[in-house]
């Protein structure tokens, strides 16, 4: 069976993290993968929330950052690749169109792997 | 769940809540150096405290909590009046006080957060002292680190920080709630004095060295900026320029440390990544149809960004968009800037009329004589280049500066 293990944490810490930190973190995450190498399906780790921009479906209102309501609950989420912010939420109104309510967040995508944990790591110099 | 987490995670906790603990703790009690006292101890039971009990669910509220409570002991013992009961007895009691949930709104950290930074602005002071005020009050670096940035000793930082902070004690510190008008002031004020950061670590060719490491202290306060007023282009606008401009650190000087000018560049050597942020923030801004300087240089930068090679450089996009920032903000240095974009779209001819003008205003400036003596050689004018590359020798900040001139000299 398929789950996602949705990563929350404070972004006043992590933004605070050091490089080395960081490359520490990283580096236990990888022997992590690797022992969960067949489990790992594609990986994602996103942009600073502040990258975020929510479209709210009732009244297609675009939003600067995340969505930060609690009423609404995580149901699902797509994976696109777009030429730029405009093509998604494009994309995002059509779906609007097919499903109105709630919202939709477009974050994008820092480190995407979509082999899993085998490519899970950053090669920026 | 393990109840002891481990003495990084708290720093980095610390750390973190910062900038708002210590904003907080100025709009109670006014006063910058019994703020910076209450966030230490503060932070000293906290080290005490979270190992043992495990970290409070927000570290931010704590802190205050314990602060402000560890500040009002203080002060009432020096007036002789009786203890407040210990931390944590205070902590719990906290969420049945109104006045104190309504304190720790989000709201309110907000305006606190400007508030502390632009304290650090004010006018009375000079650049540099507002640079180091804000790192050491608002980010916390150790003064160490901050006088090693300046290149200057510890205990001359030290003073230059006592004397900032005694000048705006005197001030006054305006702790009302700002109007919108007022708010967006500060924010532009604030703003320009994280950008003064950010070139302070710029013009260092060490990647490794504490004044470079102040690139990465002013792309963090943009972030806490933006976290608080995301839907500002301006911002935003800042914070792609920055990142699009250290994307470019381990490629910007050779190994003696002269700067590398950006069509020579190894592009490979940028960081994709920060250049990725960058354009998706250029994006961002501009759905709000309100440019500004910031937002016009970063999308100048995202265009040398997104070139593979020098020659893929969409001149034409370059200089429209310094004809816009020239609108914006007038300036000759801006139209010496357009005038390179020229010279690659329409020759060295047409470059040198539109920098003709500048001959005055820019007489005792380097680049301008630099960039003339390159239009002139181009155009086999050789004895009024080697009269301009002259001047620029003359006139260069750097040996490293001189050393590029002399090399076009040579090349006549």
């Amino acid at each position: 069976m398929l789950y996602a293990i949705l990563c929350y944490h404070d972004e006043n810490v992590t933004s605070n993290w050091s490089a080395e930190h960081d490359a520490a973190v990283i580096a236990r995450l990888k022997k992590v993968h690797g022992k969960w190498a067949d489990q790992f399906k594609p990986i994602a780790r996103l942009m600073p929330s502040s990258s975020a921009t929510t479209l709210r479906k009732s009244d297609g209102m675009v939003l600067d950052g995340p969505y930060a309501e609690t009423k609404e609950q995580l149901l699902g989420f797509y994976i696109v690749d777009i030429r730029d912010l405009d093509q998604g939420l494009q994309i995002a109104r059509d779906l609007t169109e097919a499903n109105p309510g709630g919202v939709y967040e477009l974050r994008p995508i820092m480190g995407y792997y979509p082999d899993g944990a085998a490519a899970a790591h950053d090669t920026d110099p | 769940m393990t109840r002891t987490p481990d003495p990084s995670w708290i720093e980095a906790r610390l750390t973190g809540a910062r900038p708002q603990v210590v904003a907080a703790l100025l709009r109670y009690f006014r006063d910058l150096d019994l703020a910076e006292e209450a966030f230490q101890e503060a932070c000293l039971r906290a080290l005490k405290n979270w190992p043992e009990k495990g970290p409070p669910r927000d570290a931010a509220a704590w802190l205050i909590m314990v602060g402000r409570n560890a500040a009002l002991d203080y002060v009432r013992r020096q007036r002789r009046l009786t203890q407040l009961p210990p931390d944590d007895a205070a902590f719990e009691g906290a969420a049945d006080q109104p006045d104190m949930a309504e304190r720790l709104d989000a709201a309110d950290y907000r305006d606190d957060i400007l508030r502390l930074l632009f304290v650090c602005c004010h006018p009375d002071l000079p650049g540099t002292q507002q640079i180091a005020l804000a790192l050491r009050i608002v980010s916390g670096l150790p003064v160490s680190r901050i006088a090693a940035a300046f290149l200057i000793k510890e205990k001359a930082m030290e003073q230059r920080i006592t004397r900032a902070k005694a000048r705006i004690a005197n001030a006054d510190i305006p702790f009302d709630t700002p109007g919108p008008a007022e708010r967006a002031e500060r924010l532009a004020t604030v703003t320009a004095m994280v950008y003064l950061v950010f070139n302070e670590g710029y013009t260092d060719a060490n990647p490794a060295s504490e004044r470079a490491s102040l690139c990465d202290e002013a792309i963090r306060l943009a972030r806490l900026l933006l976290r608080m007023f995301p839907a500002e282009p301006e911002l935003i606008g800042l914070l792609a320029l920055m990142l699009i401009q250290h994307s470019r650190q381990n490629a910007r000087f050779d190994k003696d440390g002269a700067p590398i000018l950006l069509e020579d560049q190894d592009r490979k050597q940028w960081s994709r990544r920060m250049i990725a942020e960058a354009l998706v923030m250029i994006d961002k801004a501009m759905l709000h149809h309100r440019p500004g300087p910031y937002q016009i240089q970063a999308a100048i930068a995202a265009i040398h960004a997104r070139a593979s090679r020098p020659e893929d450089t969409d001149w034409a996009e370059v200089e429209a968009l310094y004809r816009a920032l020239e609108h914006h903000v007038p300036s000759p240095v801006i139209t010496l800037n357009r005038a390179v974009a020229v010279s690659k779209l329409h020759g060295a001819q047409a470059a040198l009329d539109v920098i003709e003008p500048l001959a005055a205003p820019l007489d005792g400036y380097f680049y301008f004589h630099g960039v003339r003596g390159t239009f002139l050689r181009d155009l086999a004018r050789n004895d009024e280049a080697s009269d301009a590359f002259g001047r620029a020798i003359a006139l260069a900040n750097t040996p490293a500066e001189a050393g590029h001139i002399r090399q076009l000299l040579d090349g006549l």
